[in-house]
């Protein structure tokens, strides 16, 4: 008789495919993820046509007579086509979330893992320093860091990234301690493993499922902060078709009427970070049990 | 208890010294030499100079860091770069608004949260309980600084039922005494800027609040589920109490508890939030004021707002955690 192995990530699929709310998350995310990779041949028009047409300004989308063709979610201030620029900005959205949670998992992991591993006075040190960050709401920080480093896209990256880092760290930290007090690893320092070799083959890859989930959904919370550096300026610039610099005007579109330009690119937000949630939730459901909230 | 207390107070200490060392390095790690930014682009030499001297500038980092320790510990954070003025008075004179709207939308998510949470479990699976759940889970993700936006945009543009931003009207004339306008209308009478000023409050508060509001009705609804399971609560019902004494007088009771510790972890949410709604709605608030002082690269007022923040929230997490154990007989310290 032939017995079945299922391997994790098998199982990761047949559970997924019961958790209808990850599934519809699932599905949010692979649509943008779709419209960020093949921006090129799903937008109608060019985000940011030089020169701007200007005849074209604050025009409805579809559902009004006075819209213009090819623009059916209307046009902004410089006459550009939302949708398209809407497209654009998945693109730019999604990879500043994940530059920002690599960077957050790359220093997260590692000290996470020097606190963890080491403990004593490297575990000390570098917790007390994720206690001083987390006396920072995080989007101030990020504001500060941002202060420093100064605006713009890559900089709001870098600063997300940084403040996410002890977050990370600490979920890393706890992880690694669990595994630490396993039989296998003590097996591993019996027969002489190295340290690294034992960090790298055993401990990293057995303290991965919470950073799955956590990584997801700090995804969707990088993605809000960076639109809302975006928003106060101080993340990606004009003409950069980035969802939250594309709100930044919104209060002048609204008051001369035109709803659908501060509307749509907050939708586009507001799905983005509700598909990573639902996601993340059915994640930590299957590979984290334990830590439901 | 006491001891308790008195050691979470104690380890706040080096939290503190260790967030005002990040503002100061974080600061002066930033491009560019103050003393020419004070002086002008064009001033002379001898004027870069003497300005340097005079703040200080001259001696090594660990020097100007004890001095600006000790006057910050003194309650003197430095003068504004662009007003000139000290950086506490400013911030001291928009805190009461940062604090009234904070509160407010705390009010708020508390109030609306928790009914939310405690009416979806005591219906669970019932079309009520997922609307609550869906609205929550839009809660959660909804960006608040676009949320902000499309409440000016219906209640304030389209419908005109509230005003779209500001603290109180122009045309209202109002006495000041202690700069927190809703205490302040009370304390004169005025009734009728008293109106004028929750007016205003109403959408910025409820921006503000959404996030908590879905996260408290989440975690309400779980814990309430979880309660509603145990056996004391079978008893009751079996012994004929009435379902409403059940679900409000005994369940949501101890269901509650754990709200609290969420109400704590989501008052940095809505500091960060306060940044965000207070630039939507113009509130001169601190929020708005820090977003200001970065893009002026005004470097102690940024510097005063960072510490104002982070003790703020330090204090408030020291209260939820303490809060938390009075409250709950069962944790032991």
């Amino acid at each position: 008789m032939k017995i079945k192995r299922e391997t994790k990530s098998h199982e990761l699929v047949r559970r997924l495919k019961y958790n209808k709310s990850a599934l519809f998350g699932l599905a949010i995310v692979s649509i943008i993820v779709l419209c960020a990779l093949f921006a090129n041949y799903i937008a109608p028009n060019n985000p940011n046509p030089a020169p701007p047409e200007l005849a074209n300004t604050l025009k409805p989308g579809f559902w009004s007579e006075k819209g213009l063709e090819g623009a059916p979610l209307g046009t902004d201030g410089l006459g550009r086509c939302i949708l398209s620029r809407i497209i654009y900005g998945a693109r730019i959205s999604l990879s500043a979330g994940f530059v920002a949670v690599g960077i957050a998992m790359l220093l997260g992991i590692t000290f996470g893992v020097m606190a963890g591993y080491y403990g004593g006075w490297v575990d000390s040190l570098i917790m007390r320093i994720v206690d001083i960050m987390f006396a920072f709401p995080a989007l101030l920080l990020a504001i500060v860091i941002v202060a420093v480093i100064g605006t713009g896209l890559e900089k709001a990256m870098v600063a997300i990234g940084i403040v996410y880092t002890p977050q990370m760290a600490r979920i890393i930290r706890s992880s690694v301690l669990s595994i630490k007090q396993m039989e296998f690893i003590e097996v591993q320092t019996a027969i002489g493993s190295s340290d690294f070799r034992i960090i790298f083959r055993h401990i990293i890859p057995n303290s991965i499922a919470p950073v799955i989930v956590y990584g997801t959904l700090m995804l969707a919370t990088a993605i809000l902060d960076c639109a809302a550096l975006g928003f106060l300026g101080l993340g990606a610039q004009p003409p950069t078709p980035e969802w939250g610099a594309m709100l930044s005007k919104s209060y002048s579109y609204i008051m001369s009427g035109a709803w659908w330009a501060a509307t749509f690119p907050g939708v586009a937000i507001l799905f983005s970070v509700l598909g990573l949630n639902l996601l993340g939730d059915g994640l930590r459901d299957i590979l984290d049990p334990r830590l439901k909230i | 208890m006491k001891w308790y207390v008195t050691k979470r107070i104690l380890m706040l200490i080096p939290v503190l010294l260790g967030v005002s060392i990040l503002a100061f390095f974080l600061i002066h790690l930033a491009p560019g030499d103050p003393a020419i930014t004070m002086a002008g682009e064009h001033a002379s030499p001898q004027t870069i100079n003497a300005i340097r001297e005079k703040y200080g500038l001259d001696k090594p980092l660990y020097v100007q860091y004890g001095i600006w320790l000790k006057q910050a510990l003194r309650g003197d954070m430095g003068r504004s770069i662009v007003s000139n003025d000290y950086v506490t008075k400013e911030i001291m004179a928009r805190f009461p608004n940062t604090f009234e709207l904070t509160i407010f939308a705390m009010i708020l998510a508390i109030i609306i949260g928790s009914i939310a949470g405690i009416i979806s479990a005591s219906r669970q699976y019932s079309a009520l309980d997922y609307t609550t759940m869906g609205f929550a889970l839009f809660g959660v993700s909804m960006p608040v600084f676009w949320l902000g936006i499309m409440l000016m945009m219906i209640f304030g543009v389209y419908l005109r039922w509230l005003p779209i931003g500001g603290r109180i009207s122009i045309a209202i004339s109002f006495h000041r005494i202690t700069g927190f306008y809703i205490l302040d209308s009370l304390i004169t009478g005025n009734f009728k800027a008293f109106i004028d000023i929750v007016r205003h409050l109403i959408l910025p508060a409820f921006a503000l609040g959404t996030i908590p509001m879905a996260t408290i009705a989440r975690v309400t609804r779980s814990s309430m589920l979880e309660i509603l399971r145990q056996d004391f609560i079978r008893t009751e019902r079996a012994k004929g109490l009435s379902e409403r004494v059940v679900i409000y007088k005994h369940a949501a009771r101890n269901a509650l508890i754990p709200v609290i510790t969420v109400i704590g972890l989501n008052f940095g949410v809505l500091l960060a939030g306060a940044i965000l709604t207070e630039t939507v709605f113009s509130w001169p608030g601190i929020g708005r004021y820090v977003v200001k002082a970065v893009g002026m690269r005004d470097y102690p007022a940024v510097q005063g707002c960072i510490m104002f923040f982070a003790f703020t929230f330090v204090i408030v997490n020291l209260v939820t955690d303490v809060l938390y154990v009075y409250i709950d007989p069962r944790i032991k310290i």
